[in-house]
C-alpha cells in the first residue's frame, strides 16, 4: 500500500488514468459492436422474412448481378487487408505509412459505397426502389444500413488521418485507431453475411 | 407509525363506501361472461384459469401472510420478545423449498398448457354430430361483415348461426388489424389484412352474446361490437327468411360503399353476397400481376377499375 | 421551408388541446421566470447541465422522471375521469384526444418515467457501491442524459404544435402507418422513444463497462450488492434489447415517410414483424424496469430487517435466471395472433418459468425479515406494500400466460390491471423506495418520513381501488382504450377506479409535500456521517452528499455487507496517512448541446423540414467529430483539495453521530437447526 501512495505527478496520473479508460473504452467498444450486430441480425431476420414478398415488383433474380457484387466484395476485403496492414504499421510506430495504408483503405471504402450507389441507382431506375414491394424495402434497408456504416467509418478514417498527421502516433491516437479498425473489419463480417444471406440465394 | 394519521382514516370511509358500491354491482359479476360461459370452450378455457389460480394459491397466500406475518412478528419496538439472527445468510433447506415448491407447481401447469393449449387451439374443428356452420367474418372501420357462404347471405353487426351447429369463423381485415372476440363463447383471434385466421366455438344452446373487436383500430372502436344469436332451428329458419328477404345486394360496388368508414353502423342484412367475396378480400393484399379475371374483382381488389 | 409545419400545428381547434398547451407552455414560462428571478442560470449550467458527475447526472435523470410522472399522470386521471362517466354517451373527450391521452400516458410512463428514474437511481448509487469514482464514460454518461431528455421535450412539445400519436404507446402497424394515421403523432412518437432509446442504449454499455472494470480491491462479483447485479443484468439486457426497438421504429418510420412495406397491409409489407421486433425489445423492457426495483427492494429489506439478505446467491441467480429467460417469451404478447398450438404452448410455458425464480425472490426477501428488527421507514414500508401487492400481479401474470386464458383476457382490461400490477407495485413503488432511501446520499438531508408513510398509503390504495375493479371488469368482457361503452354495469367500476385516480393524485401531492417539508427543514435533518439508515454497502461509506471523487481513498472490500464490516469491525470513517491527487474528469457542454441538436433534429424530421435535419444531423457528427479529437477531458484534483473536502466532513462527525453497533448482537435462538450463524 505504501509505494501506492507515493507522490506521483500530475502527468504520471493522467497517463495511468488513461491507460486505465482506454482499456474500458475497448470493452466498452465491444459492447456497441454487439448492439450494432443485433441491429443486423434483426434486419437480416426481416429480410428473410420479407424476400419472398416481392409483390407486383420484380423479385431477387431480375434486379441482382452477381459480378457487380463480386467487385463490391472484392472492395472491401481488400480495404479490410489494407487497414491491417495500417494497424501493423501503426504497432511498427511507422506514422507515414499508417496514414498511406489508411489512404488506401479510404479509397477503397469509397469506391465500394460507389458502386453501392450506382447499384442502388440503377434498380431504382429500373422500377425496383424501396417503395415497390417489401421483398426491396428490406433488401435497401439492410444493404443502406451497412452502406452508411461504411460511410461513416470512412469519415472516422478521414479523422483519423487527421488526428495521426497533427498529433502522432500517441497512446489516445492508437486505442482509436485499433477501434476504428475492429468497426471496419466488422463492417466486413456483416458484408459476408449480405453477400451470402442477400445476393447468393437470390440469384439462385 | 405504520397506517397512522388520517389517510387510514379516509381509507375506512372509502372502503366501506366501495364496498357497498361493488354489492351493488355485484349482481353485474354474475353476468361476466368469463366467469359465467355459455359454451363448452369459454367453460374449458375458464376451467384451466380456475384450476391454475387455485394451484397458485398453494404459494401466494403464504407468500402474503407470511410476509404480514413476519412484518408483525419481528417489527422493532422495545423488549421485543422476537429472536434476532442478524448474520443469519441463508439456508439450504429453505432455498430448496422456495425453489422446488413453485418449480413443481409450473411443472403441473406446464402439462395443463401443453394440453390444453392444443386441445384448445383456435382452429381446431370441434367434434359434433352435426356438421359446422362456417361463417367468414371481415373487419372493417369500424363494423364486422359477417358472410355466410351456406346461405349467400351477408350481416354487418349481426351474427347468426344454430344453436346445435359448431360455428366456424373464418376472419379476416380489410383494414387495419382487429381483433374478433365472442368472451361467453370463448376467445378471441386477430383480424389481419391478406391472412386469414379461423375460430371455432360451441355455443351450449339458444343465446344472444355479445361480441366485439378488441384490438383499438380508430375512432369508431367502442361502438365496434355486435349481438351473436344461437338459434334454435325454427328460429334459425325465421332469421334466415328475414334476411333472404332484405332488398339490399351485396355486390362489389356496394361491397366499396360498405368498406368506407362509419362508426355505429346499424345491423344490415343483404339477400346476396358477391361470390368469392372474403377469397378476393384476401387477395387484394396478396400480390397481383396482370388483369384479373372479372369487374368485381378488379372492383375489390384494385379499388375503382 | 418548414415541411407540412403551418399555422394549423397550434391548437387552437379544441378547449382541450388549447389547455394542454397552455399548462406545456406555461409550465415552461413559469420554469424560466423562477430561474431567472433566483439568478440561477449560471449555476445550473456551470453545476448542471454541463456536469459529468454521476451523482448530478443521476438527479438531473431522476428530476427529469418525477416531472414526466406528474404529466403522465395527469393523463391517466383525464382517461379515469373519461370512462367513469361515458357511458352511453361522449364523455368530455372526443375519440381524438382520448386516444392521444392514452397514447402519451404510455410512451411517457415507460420511456420517460420508469427509464429515467432507475437510471438515475442507478447513476446516483451504483458507482458508490462498487467503490469506484465515476462511471466508465462520464461525457457518454451525459449525452445519454441529454437524448432522453430531448426524447422527453418531443413528447411535450407535441401537445403545443401538432398532435401527438394516436396508434397506442405500441403503435402497431397497418394502425399506425401512413395510411391510417397521416399526421404527425406517429413521427412525435417514432423520434421520442427512438432518441431516448439511443441514450438508454449508451447508458447500458456505460454501466457494464462500470460494473465489470471499475470495481474496488476485493469486490469479487459474489460481493456485489444486489442493486449492482440488477444494474449490471438490465444493463446487458438494455445492451442486446435496445437496439430491436431502434430497428423497429426505423422501419416504421420508413414506411411511413419514404413508402417503405415493411408492416403495410399490401405490396408485401408483413404487420406481424413488428409486433415480433416491438416485443423481442419490449418483453427484456419489462424486465428492464422491474429488476433495478429488485435491486432496490433487496437493499431496503436489508438494511430496515437490521439483518443480512437472505439467501443472495439464490437472489443473484434468480435476477440471471429472469434476465435470461427475458429473452424467451416474447410471443406471449400475441397468442391470439393465430400461432399453432405448439408455439403458443412453448412461449406459455416458457413464460410460467419465469414465475419460479421471481417468487423466489419473494421468499428470499420474506426470510430477510425473518427474525430481523424490522423498521417502518417510507423505504420498507413501500417494499412491503410491493411485496404484498406483486403476489397478485403474479398470479394474474401465469394466468395471462396460459394461451387458452389469453384468448378471453387479451386485450381487455385485465391485461391493464395486470401490467399495472406489475410496473407500479413492482417497479414505481421500487423507485419511490429507493428515492426515500438515497436521497440524503444526494442531497445531505432526510426526507421527511411522515410525507413519505402518507404518500405510500394514497399511492398503496389507490392502487387497489383503481386497478382491482379493472380485474373484474376484464371478467366482463370489457376491452382496454375505450372512449365510451354501453354497458351500465361496467360503470360503478369505472367510477371504483377513477376514485383511485383520486387517491393516487394525493399520493403524488404527498411526495411533492414530502420534498417540500424536507427541504424546508434540510438543517433539522441533515446526514453528517453519510450513513443515516446505518447501511451495510459501500455507498454508505461515501459523505452525503459524496465528494465529486467519491473515495478519497478506494476502498477494499472483503463481504457483500462491505460498509457494514468496516463499522462491526471499527475501521470506518478512517482518516488515511496521506491523501492523493485525484483525476477527475472536466466539464463539458457538449452534451447538452448534443441533446438540444437531436431535439431540434427531431423535430424537423416530424415536420419534413428536411433541410433543417440533415443540417442538425452534420452539427451532431461535427459535435462528435470534436470530442473524439480531445485528449485533454481530463484534470487533476490535488491532494491538499481532496483533503480540505475530506476533513471538512470527518472532522464534523462526532461519536453521537455515529450507530451503535452494538445493536447487532443476535438474540434469543440464534442457533437452531436451520440456522447457521456466523461468528462475528
Amino acid at each position: 500500500m505504501s509505494e501506492m501512495l507515493t507522490i506521483r505527478n500530475d502527468t504520471d496520473l493522467l497517463e495511468e488514468e488513461e491507460h486505465h479508460s482506454l482499456r474500458g473504452r475497448e470493452f466498452g467498444f465491444w459492447l456497441f459492436l454487439m448492439g450494432d450486430a443485433v441491429i443486423f441480425a434483426l434486419l437480416f431476420a426481416t429480410y428473410v422474412v420479407l424476400s419472398g414478398n416481392s409483390a407486383a415488383g420484380p423479385t431477387s433474380q431480375q434486379v441482382f448481378d452477381l459480378s457487380h457484387t463480386a467487385i463490391e466484395t472484392a472492395l472491401l476485403l481488400v480495404s479490410s487487408l489494407t487497414f491491417g496492414i495500417a494497424s501493423l504499421a501503426m504497432d511498427k510506430g511507422h506514422g507515414r505509412a499508417v496514414i498511406l495504408w489508411l489512404l488506401i483503405t479510404l479509397g477503397l471504402g469509397l469506391g465500394f459505397l460507389v458502386m453501392e450507389v450506382l447499384e442502388f441507382r440503377g434498380m431504382i431506375l429500373q422500377g425496383a426502389g424501396p417503395d415497390v414491394s417489401g421483398f426491396l424495402s428490406a433488401f435497401f434497408t439492410l444493404v443502406g444500413m451497412h452502406g452508411a456504416h461504411v460511410a461513416m467509418g470512412s469519415i472516422g478514417i478521414l479523422v483519423m488521418i487527421g488526428q495521426v498527421m497533427t498529433k502522432g502516433l500517441t497512446l489516445p491516437v492508437r486505442s482509436r485507431l485499433n477501434r476504428l479498425g475492429l468497426f471496419w473489419h466488422f463492417l466486413d463480417i456483416v458484408w459476408i453475411g449480405i453477400f451470402s444471406v442477400v445476393y447468393l440465394p437470390g440469384v439462385m | 407509525m405504520i397506517g397512522s394519521g388520517t389517510p387510514l382514516r379516509w381509507a375506512r370511509t372509502i372502503v366501506v363506501s366501495t364496498g357497498a358500491a361493488l354489492l351493488i354491482s355485484g349482481c353485474a359479476l354474475s353476468e361476466a361472461p368469463i366467469l359465467y360461459p355459455q359454451g363448452p370452450i369459454a367453460l374449458a378455457q375458464r376451467d384451466l384459469l380456475f384450476t391454475a389460480f387455485w394451484l397458485m394459491m398453494i404459494v401466494a397466500i403464504p407468500a402474503i401472510l407470511f410476509t404480514l406475518l413476519f412484518v408483525y412478528r419481528y417489527r422493532s419496538r422495545h423488549h421485543s420478545t422476537a429472536a434476532y439472527t442478524p448474520e443469519w445468510e441463508g439456508s439450504w433447506k429453505i432455498e430448496a423449498v422456495v425453489w422446488l415448491v413453485p418449480a413443481a407447481i409450473i411443472v403441473v401447469l406446464g402439462t395443463l398448457v401443453w394440453r390444453d393449449t392444443h386441445k384448445l387451439d383456435p382452429y381446431k374443428e370441434l367434434a359434433s354430430d352435426k356438421p359446422p356452420f362456417e361463417v367468414q367474418a371481415i373487419a372493417l372501420d369500424w363494423k364486422w361483415l359477417f358472410v355466410y357462404p351456406e346461405l349467400g347471405v351477408a350481416s354487418i353487426n349481426e351474427l347468426a348461426f344454430p344453436a346445435d351447429r359448431p360455428l366456424s369463423i373464418k376472419i379476416t381485415s380489410d383494414t387495419v388489424m382487429n381483433s374478433l372476440m365472442i368472451p361467453a363463447l370463448g376467445g378471441q383471434i386477430y383480424a389481419m389484412a391478406g391472412m386469414r385466421t379461423e375460430m371455432n366455438l360451441l355455443a351450449d344452446g339458444p343465446g344472444t352474446f355479445k361480441g366485439r373487436n378488441t384490438m383499438f383500430s380508430g375512432d369508431g372502436f367502442s361502438d365496434q361490437h355486435f349481438l351473436a344469436h344461437a338459434l334454435t332451428e325454427a328460429d334459425f329458419t325465421a332469421w334466415k327468411d328475414k334476411v333472404t328477404g332484405s332488398p339490399e345486394a351485396l355486390d362489389a360496388k356496394t361491397y366499396l360503399e360498405v368498406a368506407k368508414q362509419s362508426v355505429a353502423n346499424p345491423v344490415t342484412y343483404y339477400s346476396s353476397v358477391e361470390p368469392n367475396l372474403f377469397g378476393l378480400i384476401l387477395r387484394k393484399y396478396a400480390p397481383i400481376v396482370g388483369p384479373l379475371e372479372s369487374e368485381a374483382a378488379e372492383l375489390i381488389c384494385r379499388g375503382a377499375a | 421551408m418548414l415541411g407540412r409545419l403551418t399555422i394549423e400545428a397550434l391548437p387552437f381547434y379544441s378547449w382541450v388541446a388549447m389547455g394542454g398547451a397552455a399548462v406545456t407552455v406555461g409550465g415552461g414560462i413559469a420554469a424560466f421566470l423562477l430561474i431567472t428571478y433566483l439568478r440561477a442560470w449560471k449555476v445550473l449550467w456551470t453545476d448542471w447541465l454541463t456536469s459529468v458527475d454521476h451523482k448530478k447526472i443521476g438527479i438531473m435523470y431522476v428530476v427529469l422522471a418525477l416531472i414526466m410522472l406528474v404529466r403522465g399522470f395527469v393523463d391517466a386521471l383525464m382517461m379515469r375521469a373519461q370512462q367513469a362517466i361515458s357511458l352511453n354517451s361522449e364523455g368530455y373527450l372526443p375519440p381524438e384526444h382520448f386516444e392521444q391521452i392514452f397514447s402519451s400516458h404510455g410512451t411517457i410512463m415507460i420511456f420517460f418515467v420508469a427509464m429515467p428514474f432507475l437510471t438515475g437511481l442507478i447513476n446516483l448509487i451504483v458507482p458508490q457501491q462498487i467503490g469506484a469514482r465515476d462511471v466508465s464514460f462520464p461525457f457518454l454518461n451525459s449525452v445519454s442524459l441529454w437524448l432522453t431528455a430531448a426524447g422527453a421535450a418531443l413528447v411535450l412539445i407535441s401537445l403545443v404544435v401538432g398532435k401527438f400519436s394516436q396508434a397506442g404507446w405500441t403503435g402497431y402497424p397497418p394502425y399506425s402507418g401512413i395510411e391510417y394515421s397521416p399526421g404527425v403523432g406517429v413521427d412525435y412518437w417514432i423520434w421520442a422513444l427512438t432518441l431516448s432509446g439511443v441514450g438508454t442504449t449508451m447508458s447500458g454499455i456505460n454501466f457494464i463497462v462500470t460494473i465489470v472494470k471499475n470495481r474496488c480491491p476485493g469486490m469479487t462479483y459474489m460481493r456485489m450488492p444486489m442493486f449492482t447485479w440488477t444494474a449490471l443484468c438490465i444493463s446487458i439486457l438494455i445492451v442486446f434489447a435496445f437496439p430491436a426497438l431502434t430497428v423497429v421504429a426505423l422501419q416504421l418510420w420508413l414506411d411511413r415517410t419514404l413508402g417503405f412495406h415493411f408492416f403495410t397491409n399490401g405490396d408485401g409489407g408483413n404487420m406481424m414483424m413488428f409486433a415480433n421486433l416491438l416485443w423481442i425489445w419490449g418483453h427484456p423492457e419489462v424486465y428492464i424496469l422491474i429488476l433495478p426495483a429488485f435491486g432496490i427492494f433487496s437493499e431496503v429489506v436489508a438494511t430496515f430487517s437490521r439483518k443480512r439478505l437472505f439467501g443472495y446467491t439464490s437472489l443473484v441467480y434468480a435476477t440471471a435466471c429472469i434476465a435470461l429467460l427475458s429473452f424467451t417469451v416474447w410471443l406471449h404478447h400475441f397468442f391470439t395472433m393465430g400461432a399453432s398450438a405448439n408455439v403458443n404452448a412453448i412461449f406459455g410455458i416458457a413464460t410460467m418459468i419465469i414465475a419460479v425464480p421471481t417468487g423466489v425472490k419473494i421468499f428470499d426477501w420474506m426470510f430477510t425479515m425473518y427474525r430481523g428488527r424490522i423498521e417502518f421507514h417510507p423505504a420498507m414500508v413501500f417494499t412491503i406494500g410491493f411485496m404484498v401487492t406483486f403476489v397478485i400481479g403474479g398470479v394474474t401474470g401465469v394466468l395471462l400466460a396460459l394461451p387458452p386464458a389469453d384468448y378471453l383476457m387479451h386485450n381487455s382490461t385485465f391485461l391493464v390491471a395486470h401490467f399495472h400490477n406489475m410496473l407500479i407495485p413492482g417497479a414505481l413503488f421500487g423507485y419511490f423506495a429507493g428515492l426515500n432511501y438515497w436521497f440524503p446520499k444526494a442531497f445531505g438531508f432526510k426526507l421527511d418520513a411522515k410525507w413519505g408513510i402518507r404518500s405510500f398509503w394514497f399511492w398503496f390504495i389507490g392502487f387497489y381501488l383503481a386497478f382491482m375493479p379493472l380485474y373484474a371488469l376484464g371478467f366482463m368482457g370489457m376491452s382496454r382504450r375505450m372512449e365510451h361503452y354501453a354497458d351500465p354495469n361496467w360503470q360503478p367500476f369505472l367510477v371504483v377506479a377513477a376514485l383511485g385516480a383520486v387517491f393516487v393524485l394525493c399520493g403524488i401531492i404527498c411526495i411533492g409535500i414530502q420534498l417540500y417539508v424536507s427541504t424546508r427543514q434540510w438543517g433539522s435533518s441533515r446526514d453528517i456521517t453519510g450513513d443515516p439508515w446505518n447501511g451495510r454497502t459501500l455507498e454508505w461509506a461515501t459523505s452525503s452528499p459524496a465528494a465529486p471523487y467519491n473515495f478519497a481513498v478506494v476502498p477494499t472490500v472483503t463481504d457483500i455487507d462491505a460498509f457494514h464490516e468496516m463499522k462491526m469491525r471499527g475501521s470506518a470513517y478512517r482518516r488515511p496517512e496521506r491523501y492523493e491527487p485525484i483525476v477527475m474528469p472536466k466539464s463539458t457542454g457538449l452534451g447538452v448541446v448534443l441533446g438540444g441538436l437531436s431535439f431540434v433534429m427531431g423535430f424537423a424530421a416530424v415536420w419534413y423540414i428536411w433541410w433543417l435535419a440533415a443540417l442538425m444531423l452534420v452539427l451532431c457528427l461535427v459535435c462528435i467529430g470534436i470530442r473524439a479529437c480531445d485528449d485533454t477531458s481530463e484534470y487533476v484534483m490535488s491532494a491538499a483539495e481532496v483533503e480540505v473536502i475530506e476533513t471538512a466532513w470527518l472532522s464534523g462527525i462526532t461519536p453521537a453521530d455515529m450507530h451503535d453497533m452494538r445493536d447487532f448482537e443476535p438474540r434469543g435462538a440464534a442457533s437452531g437447526m436451520t440456522l447457521s450463524g456466523r461468528a462475528l
